[in-house]
């Protein structure tokens, strides 16, 4: 899951990281009414859109956490009121599980949350960015994020093998 | 089916973190059915495993994952020979049969436990697995109207109910349906009630547990001049 990964601009970045799974139908559409409404909440966060929260699985949930972020929202219908009838309640029991995972690995279970909404709550879902943002702040960076440090000699180390590659070719073009 | 479920992340951790590159293998039967060792849950186990080792400064162990088909058969087992070598330890996410069958194949590689095994089972509802057999080697459902008392019972009584039995619940456990009024009641729905009046002898255990591994042998099906196994 490429996709997953986050840029290494933004794991240089001191900010807390965000994650958002937002289902098609309500979240993704608050979120794009927030925008419309000129609305300020935090940069922090990376909209994914799902046709469903029920197609959340433990392992997208994981491999987030596993690439780095320093916390997850999923955000879906309100109960009763799933496109699909019962996607959010069934993303709000892997939820719960992700959560029972995350405290056997030892990450704290709060970076993972689950909210519901409907598509004309723009201000909500603005609101719930902040709240998130606020307590990733408290708890602090995600130990799996990567070292800056690391980052930046991993980039010096790819860019030297980068222009060590070029020289080569060129040196070979030379030959030809 | 054999119903299992996954030990915690901190044991498993504890078992491979002094491995540099681990394989965790999946069972595509039985264990895939609970879900407990499908491809998912091997994902899923990998994904958490490698967060863990990380946190706990383990980082030096890789965990790379694969699925067979089905654990407890040799021939199931080639596809992994060629890789076998590439790596430390094991972690095997199929049944304790599974598991065995790997050490059997594999002397010289450490093979571990990823799940717990539980019992021979059915699905009672989505995600919800009961026991119903305790493989005694010696079936007699036929004498208890098709509910296996050994079971069902807590006390494993062949001449229930006992004392303990109430509204149709059991002493032990309010929340455990007394195996004997089932009996009971499929008996009565069946018109067989007065075969429970007898008094059940004993049961043979010789079948049982003890006496070491048990082995079924069928001749016609043994290759000539190879014999079973011993």
């Amino acid at each position: 899951m490429p996709w997953l990964a986050p840029r290494q601009d933004e794991l240089m970045d001191r900010e807390p990281l965000i994650l958002a799974f937002c289902c098609h139908y309500c979240a993704y559409a608050a979120a794009d009414l927030a925008g419309s409404m000129r609305l300020q909440y935090p940069q922090n966060v990376r909209v994914l859109r799902l046709p469903c929260t029920g197609k959340i699985e433990v392992n997208y949930l994981l491999a987030a956490f596993e690439r780095g972020v320093d916390g997850v929202i999923v955000a879906g219908c309100l109960e009763g009121g799933c496109h699909f009838l019962e996607g959010n309640l069934r993303a709000r029991r892997r939820v719960a599980r992700a959560k029972e995972l995350l405290a056997e690995i030892g990450l704290e279970p709060e970076r993972l949350e689950m909210f519901n909404l409907s598509s004309a709550e723009g201000g909500r879902f603005a609101e719930i960015v902040t709240t998130i943002v606020q307590r990733l702040k408290r708890l602090g960076p995600s130990p799996l994020r990567p070292d800056p440090h690391q980052i930046e000699q991993a980039l010096e180390t790819m860019t030297q093998q980068a222009e060590t590659a070029l020289a080569g070719e060129s040196h070979d073009c030379c030959r030809s | 089916m054999i119903v299992a479920d996954r030990k915690k992340i901190p044991e498993i951790r504890e078992l491979v973190a002094k491995h540099e590159r681990v394989l965790l293998v999946g069972c595509g039967t039985c264990v895939t059915v609970c879900l407990a060792g499908g491809e998912r849950e091997v994902g899923i186990l990998a994904s958490a495993l490698r967060m863990s080792l990380k946190l706990a400064h383990c980082s030096k162990t890789r965990i790379d994952e694969c699925v067979i088909e089905r654990q407890c058969e040799d021939a199931f087992i080639d596809v992994l020979a060629t890789r076998i070598p590439e790596y430390d330890a094991v972690c095997s996410l199929g049944c304790g049969a599974g598991v065995q069958a790997l050490a059997e194949r594999f002397p010289k590689t450490p093979i571990y436990p990823g799940l717990n095994t539980q019992f021979i089972g059915i699905l009672e509802s989505q995600g919800v697995w009961t026991e119903k057999c305790a493989g005694c080697g010696n079936c007699r459902l036929g004498e208890f109207a098709g509910i296996c008392p050994i079971t069902r019972c807590a006390k494993h009584l062949l001449n229930g109910p006992c004392g303990g039995s109430q509204e149709g619940k059991c002493e032990v456990n309010p929340e455990l349906e007394c195996g004997w009024q089932l009996i009971y009641d499929r008996a009565s729905s069946l018109g067989i009630v007065d075969s429970l009046q007898r008094i059940v002898p004993p049961h043979d255990w010789s079948t049982g547990l003890d006496g070491g591994p048990r082995k079924v042998v069928r001749e016609d099906q043994c290759i000539a001049g190879l014999g079973p196994k011993t």
